[in-house]
């Protein structure tokens, strides 16, 4: 894998299989590699994580802050908005 | 000796039940609502038809004229199975509890002179015998209806209407410090003010509705769609100017769960009239005929409460009413009324 690439990873829950699912579906270069109790997204360049793909696996609303509750660790620059969370390096 | 310690991952042989896997596709995680929705519903091994409908199952597709291919299509998007509903739930409570409290230690609303108190009685608190009426009509649905995702959801239906008519009841007792005075005489105003009759007209039209989709829309969509806009938008901004804000605070909940529960009615109608051209003609029909119903039953609640000003104010929910439903797809000029 490549010196750019950045990664977020999440514990292994029902919370956070929505916003993997959305991870994918919003990033289609990234790999999803199943650990026990953990889940790590590895991303060529750039990584993004948008509120409104979450909210429509979730059904309701969601602040994008609700990500560290479940999250274990991350490698990047993060620009984080509303809207979205991005990770890559500047 | 040297021992080496070694980790051995063990990865499970399956992500979900086999039922589940079906109707996803594949064997992926499934989300808890998930499990506790899809195949649910009881098919098989009834031996014996009812006695009280020898002509069809138990459990039927057929009690509604409504036609779908897969029943499961109509999930809640809110995702609630009993977990996540009750603690959704006991959160809004907890906060319904604080204004509630915070009206009563004040006594905001027992203070009130008697002709204020008097208004507010005719205007609110009879609207928990329509509430009543709308647990009874989702129980008909979660009765008849077919398939888990459904019918769990108007489950929870029937308890949030009970729970609405609870907080109506609060209401009224705050107003007639707690003697309940208030409920018996919105119970005398439900069944005898000529205001009232056309909503009580309507509920009790419904109660001896058979199909039970239809009642589905009757209740949640098109009287729902009506009654509660007229509400948020313009007797709970009156009744406040009028009467001062602790109203607004007590009928907090109501935009909120409005709001919510919305949700779930829009992806049902529109997963409905998605499928064909006859459940669309079906459904547009249903709203046809009972939007005119609604209608003409607001006209005089609207006219007693906001006077000259309620004419102005249905037409403004119809409105509201017709762009919503234009959005899930259905068109009221094709429907065969």
């Amino acid at each position: 894998m490549s010196s750019d690439t950045v990664f977020i990873a999440f514990q292994a829950n029902d919370d956070t299989r929505p916003i993997i699912e959305a991870i994918e579906a919003d990033n289609p270069e990234a790999r999803v590699a199943h650990f026990p109790a953990m889940i790590k997204v590895d991303a060529p360049g750039r990584l993004v994580v948008r509120r409104e793909s979450i909210e429509e696996r979730l059904g309701r609303a969601y602040d994008l802050r609700e990500l560290q509750i479940n999250l274990v660790s991350l490698s990047g620059n993060i620009d984080e908005s509303e809207d979205e969370f991005v990770l890559c390096w500047n | 000796m040297q021992i080496d310690i070694k980790t051995q991952a063990v990865t499970q042989l399956r992500q979900t039940f086999s039922h589940v896997a079906r109707y996803l596709g594949n064997d992926k995680p499934a989300s808890r609502y998930q499990e506790a929705t899809y195949g649910l519903q009881a098919e098989t091994n009834f031996h014996y038809r009812p006695l009280w409908q020898p002509e069809l199952e138990l459990y039927d597709k057929r009690r509604t004229q409504l036609v779908m291919k897969d029943w499961y299509v109509l999930r809640d998007p809110r995702q609630f199975y009993y977990g996540t509903y009750t603690i959704t739930r006991a959160r809004q409570q907890e906060s319904m509890e604080k204004n509630i409290d915070f009206v009563e230690r004040r006594g905001l609303l027992r203070n009130l002179a008697p002709a204020a108190v008097e208004a507010l009685v005719l205007a609110l608190v009879p609207l928990r015998h329509l509430e009543w009426g709308a647990n009874t009509h989702n129980c008909h649905v979660t009765a008849y209806g077919w398939g888990t995702a459904l019918t769990q959801a108007t489950m929870f239906h029937t308890m949030d209407r009970l729970g609405l008519a609870q907080h109506l009841s609060r209401l009224g007792l705050l107003l007639d410090g707690n003697t309940g005075e208030s409920l018996a005489q919105a119970k005398a105003l439900w069944l005898n003010h000529p205001a009232w009759q056309g909503l009580r007209r309507v509920t009790e039209k419904m109660l001896v509705t058979q199909d039970c989709m239809e009642v589905f829309f009757a209740q949640n969509l098109v009287l729902d769609g009506l009654l509660y806009p007229l509400l948020q938008n313009h007797i709970e901004p009156h009744c406040a100017a009028e009467h001062g804000p602790a109203i607004s605070l007590l009928m907090d909940f109501l935009p909120q769960w409005f709001d919510e529960t919305s949700r779930w009615v829009d992806a049902v109608t529109k997963a409905c009239v998605a499928e064909s051209a006859a459940n669309h003609d079906l459904v547009a029909g249903w709203l046809a005929q009972w939007g005119a119903l609604v209608n003409d039953a607001l006209e005089p609640y609207a006219g007693m409460v906001l006077g000259e000003k309620g004419p102005q104010a249905v037409k403004a929910v119809e409105a509201i009413l017709e762009a919503r439903v234009g959005k899930l797809g259905i068109t009221l000029d094709r429907a065969v009324a």
